[in-house]
């Protein structure tokens, strides 16, 4: 079979995966630079006999793909900053109720209306923190089409198998620029559909009591189990407890799931990182940036090397302190005042040596931003 | 089958107060459904925050207990996907029309099947007696010591003007109305809306001196009539209950059946 190649934007290639994924229920509201995902669905949705709605707003597109997705569907949403803080409620509410769904953030400058149209990195500690409460949260990223498309893959497998909510956090320079994506043949990758209880019809089902794995087999609405879903603290029917046993089980359930599994979880590219003097780290858009200047010394002989990070929650501290510790610098490369640099300051075993290169208004960073850090580093002035 | 066994006893003592209006609604709902015949499997049941959103954990149907003033939201999303459920809504006026308001009008003007049922006590109970966009003007509530200067909405004329194709008002002194207006706003194909009168002694009887449950209950007989009754025209300050509108419009999940017919064709 030929090669199905399309010269698409970012948004467009994280479409395309979704319905490659299975996506059978989308709801979202119209904000830039997210639109062109909601548009493109919107067409191609109805096409194959699948659901799509224009909400009133995007706290009704989160919670209208959450209704979807317990009755089977594979739910996606897609916004921008602004619409991701209305989430923020229905956020908890699906990693409190272990409702599978996706949703894409695809970034631009705040706080408030900020930058609408340029771009940013600047909500990585809100995918974190923005929802209420302790719990864990599972967010990827990519810096180039190929990875966008791979990477909703995964985030729609992962929100499967962990019967959580996956953040896409994505930025508005991969959204909206074009480029080569390969779209992978039906079966190349591997998806994962949802885990359906094996209880038949007359024999109790416990919602919320997880198997040996953790796991937790969901039985559809409208099928024969009919059980109570809340975001209340719950116990294994599903009906709301404030037993302190059931409280203290479920809120750590809730976060080990995940925080457990940080390794296994994590997903990242690295480029001469073996015996690299000076390690960049970086991650979506700013990563391109941090690999053309990798590339371009490493043809002069200069010992610099790149860690690109993929899965930016659960943070991958071990593998981070691992790959950086025999570098003599490491330079966060990033769109925002220092978010992933706090967490690789927290993961090193010499915090000291981590620096920040960044840009804080609205102009994509440019290699020369990142080489002006580097000298400095180096010693050799501005 | 029994009224019963569309309860799941296993988590009563229910939370409501001694004297509440909703276990009143709940009994309404069942009998409706029970009258209709309708299968367990077939219900889900969505609701947001608050006391009347705590019905959802008492019946045996496909339960969602969801954030507040976002039940239609969530609810919208299940029906959507699965069209041929009966999608049921019971609200709280404070979650239907200030929080959910924007969620609330945006249903009526899609006309999607969902019955949403306002179980109005004009007060915020579980936060404490708060008053809401039902209270009306001269109430009082715990954030209205000097009584409240902020006018109610009517949920019928909100109901009719947002696109809603069945309006219906009854309380809980009229079971039997509200069991049978439930039942024909299930049966309606496109957004029902249902509002019922539901006394809450402890919150709005204490604070405004309306007596307890009997008295309160007896106000809902005294001060509402029939839709265009001759004591309506006696005296127009009574409440008039009945069903004010039952049109037939395209219902949403119908029209995007045919919106998918049309997209197929094109492709």
């Amino acid at each position: 079979m030929s090669e199905n190649i399309k010269f698409v934007q970012g948004n467009e290639a994280c479409a395309e995966a979704a319905l490659y994924a299975g996506l059978n229920f989308y709801a979202g509201y119209p904000i830039t630079p997210s639109s062109e995902i909601t548009e493109f669905l919107a067409s191609r949705l109805p096409q194959i006999g699948a659901k799509f709605m224009q909400m009133e707003d995007e706290i009704s597109s989160l919670c209208a793909i959450i209704g979807a997705s317990l009755t089977g569907c594979k739910v996606m949403t897609a916004t921008s900053g602004p619409g991701f803080s209305l989430m923020q409620e229905a956020l908890g509410y699906a990693i409190m109720a272990e409702i599978p769904c996706v949703i894409v953030n695809v970034q631009r400058g705040g706080p408030s209306t900020g930058l609408p149209t340029h771009g940013s990195q600047g909500d990585v500690n809100q995918a974190r923190w923005g929802t209420h409460g302790d719990h864990a949260i599972i967010a990827l990223t990519a810096s180039n089409h190929q990875d966008i498309f791979a990477l909703t893959v995964e985030a729609f497998n992962l929100a499967e198998i962990y019967r959580t909510p996956v953040i896409l956090l994505l930025d508005e320079v991969v959204a909206h620029m074009r480029e080569r994506l390969v779209v992978p043949q039906p079966g190349e990758m591997p998806l994962v559909e949802r885990l359906k209880t094996s209880v038949k019809e007359g024999v109790d089902y416990h919602p919320y009591l997880p198997r040996e794995d953790g796991r937790l087999p969901m039985s559809d609405f409208g099928e024969v189990h009919r059980y109570n879903v809340t975001g209340l603290f719950h116990d294994m029917w599903g009906f709301p407890s404030s037993e302190p046993r059931a409280v203290h089980g479920l809120l750590r359930h809730l976060v080990d799931k995940i925080e457990n599994r940080v390794n296994q979880l994590a997903r990242y590219k690295e480029y001469y990182i073996e015996d690299a003097k000076h390690l960049l780290v970086s991650y979506g858009s700013s990563a391109r940036s941090a690999r053309h200047i990798v590339e371009k010394r490493r043809s002069r002989g200069e010992r610099l090397g790149l860690l690109e990070l993929q899965t930016l929650w659960p943070f991958p501290d071990e593998i981070v302190r691992e790959k950086c510790a025999a570098a003599q610098s490491v330079i966060v490369v990033e769109q925002n005042m220092g978010q992933v640099l706090q967490s690789v300051k927290l993961a090193v075993d010499k915090p000291d040596k981590v620096f920040l290169a960044n840009r804080i208004d609205g102009v994509f960073i440019m290699p020369a931003d990142i080489l002006k850090i580097l000298r400095l580093i180096q010693g050799k002035g501005v | 089958m029994a009224l019963k066994a569309y309860l799941r006893e296993r988590f009563f003592p229910h939370l409501w107060c001694p004297g509440c209006g909703h276990g009143t609604v709940l009994n309404g709902l069942l009998q409706a459904i029970e009258k209709m015949g309708l299968s367990r499997n077939e219900i889900v049941m969505v609701s947001g925050i608050g006391c009347s959103s705590r019905i959802t954990g008492y019946v045996d149907f496909h339960t969602l207990h969801t954030i507040h003033g976002r039940a239609l939201a969530f609810a919208t999303g299940v029906k959507m996907a699965r069209p041929e459920l009966n999608l049921i809504v019971p609200m709280g006026d404070g979650d239907a029309l200030a929080i959910g308001g924007n969620h609330f009008i945006h249903a009526a003007r899609r006309n999607i099947d969902i019955t949403a049922i306002v179980m109005n006590n004009r007060i915020y109970g579980m936060t404490g007696g708060q008053f809401s966009p039902l209270s009306g003007e001269d109430v009082r509530a715990t954030t209205a010591p000097y009584l409240t200067i902020d006018p109610g909405f009517d949920v019928v004329e909100l109901s009719k003007a947002a696109g809603a194709t069945f309006v219906a008002r009854t309380t809980t002194f009229h079971i039997k109305q509200m069991a049978d207006i439930i039942q024909q706003a299930i049966l309606h194909e496109g957004f029902s809306v249902v509002e019922i009168f539901s006394q809450c002694p402890t919150y709005f009887g204490r604070k405004n001196k309306a007596g307890d449950a009997v008295d309160m209950i007896a106000y809902y007989k005294e001060n509402t009539t029939p839709i265009g009754s001759k004591a309506k025209k006696e005296n127009p300050n009574l409440i008039e209950r009945g069903i004010f509108v039952q049109n037939e419009k395209p219902e949403y999940c119908n029209q995007y059946e045919q919106l998918v017919q049309k997209a197929m064709k094109g492709r």
